[in-house]
């Protein structure tokens, strides 16, 4: 691994300033930073310390929004997200039990793992991602594979969840890294339904429209019937090829929204 | 290079570490607690569980340096105090929980966690809760036994054969 | 029974540094001034080096010395163990596999270069300023279009890609072809054998040290056989005397096959210590180790099985394409032939077998024996055709089996395929199997899961196996280059406890509780007075290691047999305390007795005496008492067994749960039930880990896909199910003193093939036209096969 300086702020303040610096990067948990680096495939100038920081750290229900500090790891999310228990168990079913002691809901979407779970989470609640400068939506905030809306410096200090009526997560694991070779996560708010794909797409998590306006229409397994995302888009690898794939969001995507009702 | 002191196995312990230095490194090359074991750089074997502040937590994934005035607990520090070993180390012995050693510091540090946390499991949420302790030897059986058996559940035998 | 003697289940003493962080495997070990190594390891799958500049590497920061190709042109290659002829009686091809590439790099991860610096990273840094200019050709990568040779070569010297096209046995062949022709019914199937990592879980490591004051030098390393390693290092590769080089193994995280061959890293760590006169150290990652540990199966096959309409069979026909991968590793060649196609009779009396082998060069990492070596590829063959005949005959699985199996009062029984089987008892592990997988039950309990929207399906396999290797005459006709007895040591201390030296290693097998049982049980004396040393070329005898589940039936009869010679000259020593002649003395539990009189004496008196010869016939016995046994089989051993597995497919998915694993093994006499039973839950896992979830796969340019744990899958907790094990229905072996057979690989032996037939067993009673799907039946290739 590459050396490099190692900044570790006392407030988000601090990590703010510290961040400008060229070349700095935020350091979450690490979970997934670490083993880059340990390939010498990252190599940041500076690391910017972010967990720990109390001001990201809690699981906060008010008025129907869970708030999760940035720095909030997958663990206490599991433990503490009771008022939002579909985003509970995927908080609960990241990587195991060590890496939830240590990763972040902040580093994980900042990344933006086509395979991470956390994604599906954020964008199939319609959640907004809360920085150090701004807000941004979760429609506007996940760009492409590795790519999110976060400018050069700027820091994930939480995210807002507005809690849906019902909602669930179905992961079916890539068998070697555990990530989601196809998860989906289906949100009811009244008479709206989102539904967001992650593991499946080389463009990263993605919601499935076709899906969520017949659902709209009819919650119910049924209503997707005949529903299928296109192969075209999606990843073939050792594990799945694309139309395995696309096969597999529709059966999740069913299974969630019967877990729903 | 940042100094840093770390209450390890219950002693306030300083060294020296780079900021690049991993804690499962600085354990073995600084400290000589070579039962911190690396069997892999993704993340995933688990040879290296140790607990940071009362957590598991993969050493070969966190930075030394990170983590002054932590508080470490490695496998080296979990046998009782006349020397004897612990619960879980016993059960791991008397259910053949171990063949080449190599995972097993990991394993006993996530078992001892997983107790902490879930003072009876089931056989399923034990096998669940080592998804990131991979061994190759023993094909998990004798250490699912084990664990449960450090619970004080019932578990077959071995010997019953 | 003593307690802790044969047969007793007692618990492992060495779990006790294991437990508590104690254990001192090879990374553990830092002498003081060590520096440390790294490799420049080849990017492409095929290349042509036009140039290594070392120059800017060697001014990194804390380098202290730098080596290429060039600077092992003068020493030897890494050889191959086993020459092999093939079926036009000419030999193999076996092309030099250098310390370090020259010239060509032959796969990704070759290293070609490598660098010795203060610290680990700064060795990294300079890795990263060498300046290699290495063109890229075409990879040979399948092994058909290798065998064409219509593209590239990997060895151009040798002009072929074929290393040997071998046939067993060459003289049965017509008649084999004109049974076929001839059957009433012929299956036929072709089956992938997937390509495995062995990933132990310790990395290789291996620090290379050398003394100027003496001229010694010592190796630690990761080993299964330090004196095969030092063997290999002195007469092959470096040239350097036995007698200066002492290899260690310390304690060894799992092997698996993976650490019984000698690697280039360990050379070069020795070079380096030389030029040095420091320590020099690597530890190998885990991506170096997918990408330059030996791998394993890698077989491409067609069988066709002829039978009469009854079920009767008539004849085994196979044609098997074997990756070697890119350089012949040092067992390479035995695997998949005299390990392999000796067992393609099977547990059956079938009058006819032929096994064709073309052994294939490809630009991949070498392939050698991995946990069962070329007896999981037979029995997965076997196992699947018989399966898919029993389909096509409308016959059940079990009866197809009982139908042809040897029986019990046929032994000694030469098989079709060369060997003669000494001992075993088919029916009465298949009879056990029905009763402790509750065969019966199976309906039942696919109904259940009918109920859950799962299809259940029951899988079945009876599996023999050929291990402790091995008779070194019979092995020597055959082409190996080494002999395959073992050997111990029994040095009775003065004060009565035991040291026992043998070549054997220890790496989670148990040794050191075990062995001590045997000599306990034989001497009478308690278990824990005896102590094992081993993995030390300076302590151990010449022994050839461990592989093959030998230690046990090989090793372990040399350690029976050495203190057969202790008791032997302590009987003498007894009978001089006793003032009678050594034919009068008896010796039973510890004790010396004059026969049919009170007057004896203990074990330890006459250890003591052996040392303290103050009153002893010194003229008609030496003093001391230390025997050394070297035991070289008479045969091969023959365990064999029942499986069974019952699976639930998720029909939407294709994922496949396992639900029940039910083993039965014949292992012989079982020396410690506990270490046994660990062996084959080990053993089924890795079965398993094969069956479902494991692939090494490269692409078409030679890089390879499933490089680090994220990509290939290792068997989890919770992948697995409880595995039921019973040793219960022995038969002793019959030729080797303790009447073991050995365990350590049944379980990756009989599992793969139960496993895939209960998943096709589950597509098929679901509705399903399939016959066949290749290990891994990942969800991704089971929901294929159900929508083809």
């Amino acid at each position: 691994m590459y050396d490099f300086d190692l900044v570790i702020p006392t407030s988000v303040d601090e990590a703010s300033t510290a961040m400008k610096a060229d070349g700095a990067q935020a350091l979450g948990g690490g979970q997934t930073l670490l083993p880059t680096m340990k390939q010498r495939l990252a190599a940041p100038e500076t690391l910017v310390k972010l967990s720990g920081l109390s001001e990201l750290v809690g699981v906060n229900a008010a008025s129907g929004t869970l708030s999760i500090g940035g720095a909030t790891t997958h663990g206490q999310v599991a433990d503490e997200a009771s008022a939002y228990p579909a985003l509970a168990a995927l908080a609960g079913n990241i990587g195991d039990p060590a890496v939830r002691n240590r990763g972040t809901i902040g580093g994980s979407i900042a990344n933006n793992d086509p395979a991470a779970c956390y994604p599906a989470g954020v964008l199939g609640s319609g959640a907004t991602v809360v920085t150090n400068t701004r807000e941004i939506s979760a429609d506007d905030y996940f760009v492409d594979l590795f790519e999110t809306a976060l400018e050069e410096g700027e820091i994930v200090t939480g995210v807002n969840f507005p809690i849906p009526d019902a909602a669930n997560y179905q992961k079916f694991d890539q068998p070697a890294s555990r990530f989601a070779l196809v998860g989906v996560f289906v949100a009811k708010f009244g008479d709206t339904v989102r539904v967001a794909v992650t593991g499946a797409s080389n463009g990263g998590v993605f919601r499935w429209s076709e899906a969520e306006a017949a659902l709209n229409a009819n919650f119910s397994a049924d209503a997707l019937e005949g529903l299928a995302v296109d192969a075209g888009d999606l990843i073939s690898d050792l594990h799945g090829s694309a139309e395995y794939r696309a096969h597999l969001v529709g059966v999740l995507t069913r299974r969630a929204v019967q877990a729903c009702s | 290079m940042p100094k840093i002191t770390m209450n390890i196995n219950g002693r306030e312990t300083s060294t020296e570490v780079e900021n690049r230095t991993l804690l499962s490194t600085a354990l073995r090359e600084n400290l000589y607690l070579t039962g911190t074991h690396i069997g892999c750089d993704t993340s995933q074997c688990g040879a290296c569980v140790v607990h940071v502040n009362g957590k598991a937590v993969k050493s070969c994934s966190v930075f030394a340096a990170e983590l002054d005035g932590a508080t470490v607990d490695t496998i080296e520090g979990q046998a009782n105090a006349d020397g004897s070993l612990n619960v879980i180390q016993q059960a791991f012995q008397d259910h053949h929980g171990l063949q080449c050693g190599f995972c097993t510091p990991g394993m006993v540090m996530s078992a001892a966690e997983l107790l902490k946390v879930n003072p009876k499991p089931s056989e399923a949420e034990i096998r669940d809760y080592l998804e990131g302790n991979i061994c190759r030897c023993t094909g998990y059986q004798g250490i699912v036994n084990a664990i449960m058996a450090a619970s004080g559940q019932d578990v077959p035998s071995i010997a019953a054969e | 029974m003593p307690d802790g003697g044969i047969g007793a289940p007692t618990k492992r003493r060495e779990d006790t540094r294991f437990l508590t962080g104690r254990g001192k495997y090879t990374d553990d070990f830092t002498p003081q001034n060590t520096s440390y190594c790294a490799f420049a390891r080849s990017q492409v799958a095929n290349g042509k080096i036009n140039s290594v500049d070392m120059s800017a590497a060697a001014e990194m920061p804390g380098v202290l010395a730098t080596f290429t190709g060039e600077d092992f042109v003068e020493v030897g290659g890494n050889p191959a163990g086993w020459a092999i002829v093939s079926r036009d009686g000419e030999p193999m091809k076996e092309p030099k596999r250098p310390v370090l590439a020259h010239g060509k790099v032959r796969h990704v991860g070759d290293a070609y270069a490598a660098v010795v610096a203060e610290t680990l990273e700064q060795a990294l840094d300079a890795v990263e300023a060498i300046e290699a200019d290495i063109e890229e050709l075409d990879a040979v990568i399948d092994m058909a279009s290798a065998v064409a040779g219509s593209g590239s070569l990997v060895h151009d010297e040798i002009e072929t890609n074929t290393c040997f096209d071998w046939g067993w046995i060459e003289d049965n062949r017509a008649a084999t072809d004109e049974a076929i022709k001839a059957a009433p019914h012929v299956t036929t199937l072709e089956l992938v054998n997937n390509r495995l990592v062995p990933n132990a879980l310790e990395p290789r490591a291996s620090i290379g040290e050398y003394d100027p004051g003496t001229g010694d030098y010592k190796l630690t390393t990761t080993s299964q056989n330090p004196h095969l390693s030092r063997l290999l290092i002195a007469a092959f590769v470096l040239g350097i005397p036995e007698n200066k080089l002492t290899v260690l193994a310390p304690d060894v995280g799992g092997g698996f096959g993976s650490k019984i061959y000698h690697y280039s890293e360990e050379a070069l760590v020795l070079a380096a210590a030389k030029k040095l006169g420091r320590p020099v150290k690597w530890t190998a990652t885990r991506t170096e180790s997918f990408l330059a540990d030996a791998h394993g199966r890698d077989h491409v096959t067609k069988i066709e099985l002829a039978t009469e309409k009854d079920g009767t069979f008539i004849a085994f026909r196979t044609e098997t394409m074997a990756n070697v991968g890119a350089y012949l590793s040092n067992f390479a060649t035995v695997t998949p032939t005299f390990l392999h196609g000796t067992l393609m009779a099977g547990n059956y009396t079938v009058p006819n077998v032929y096994v064709n082998v073309k052994a294939v060069f490809t630009n991949t990492a070498p392939v050698d024996a991995y946990r069962g070596a070329g007896r999981p590829e037979a029995t997965y063959s076997l196992e699947r055709v018989i399966d898919k005949c029993a389909r096509e005959l409308g016959m059940d699985p079990v009866e197809i089996r009982r139908k042809n199996f040897i029986k019990k009062d046929q032994y000694p029984y030469a098989s079709a395929a060369g060997l003669e089987y000494d001992s075993g008892d088919y029916d009465a592990l298949m009879d056990g199997l029905e009763k402790t997988a509750d065969l019966a039950g199976f309906e039942a309990r696919r109904a259940e899961s009918a109920k859950n929207g799962k299809l259940r399906g029951l899988g079945i396999n009876a599996y023999i196996e050929a291990c402790g290797i091995a008779p070194s005459n019979l092995v020597g006709i055959l082409g190996a280059r080494v002999g395959l007895y073992d050997a111990a040591t029994v040095r009775v201390n003065p004060t009565g406890n035991i040291s026992v030296m043998v070549g054997a290693h220890s790496h989670g097998q148990g040794h050191e509780t075990a062995f001590p049982q045997i000599v306990a049980d034989m001497l009478g004396v308690d278990a824990l007075s005896v102590d094992i040393v081993h993995g030390d070329t300076s302590k151990i005898p010449f022994g050839m290691g461990t592989y093959g589940s030998r230690s046990l039936a090989v090793c372990g009869s040399a350690v029976f047999r050495a203190t057969e010679k202790i008791i032997v000259k302590a009987t003498a020593i007894a009978a001089h305390m006793l003032e009678d002649k050594p034919e009068n003395i008896e010796f039973n539990d510890g004790v010396f007795s004059i026969k049919g009189t009170n007057k004896n004496v203990g074990f330890g008196d006459v250890a003591l005496k052996a040392y303290i010869p103050h009153d002893y016939p010194i003229e008609e016995l030496e003093p001391g008492l230390e025997e050394t046994a070297f035991y070289d089989p008479a045969n091969f051993t023959y365990p064999s067994g029942a499986y069974a597995s019952e699976v639930e497919v998720d029909p939407e998915t294709g994922k496949v749960t396992i639900c029940s694993m039910v083993a039965l093994d014949d292992f012989g006499v079982v020396v410690n039930p506990m270490i046994v039973t660990g062996q084959v839950q080990g053993g089924l896992a890795q079965g398993i880990g094969q069956a479902l979830l494991e692939n090494s796969v490269y692409d078409k340019n030679g890089q390879l896909l499933s490089g680090s744990l994220m990509d290939y899958a290792m068997p989890r907790a919770d992948d697995l199910p409880n595995l039921v094990v019973d040793h219960s229905h022995a038969t002793r072996c019959t030729h080797n003193p303790i009447g073991s057979k050995g365990c350590g690989e049944a379980g990756a032996i009989g599992s793969p093939p139960t496993i895939v037939n209960a998943v096709v067993d589950a597509l098929v009673r679901g509705g399903h036209d399939v016959d066949h799907i290749d290990m891994p039946v990942s969800p991704s290739r089971v929901w294929a096969a159900m929508n083809k």
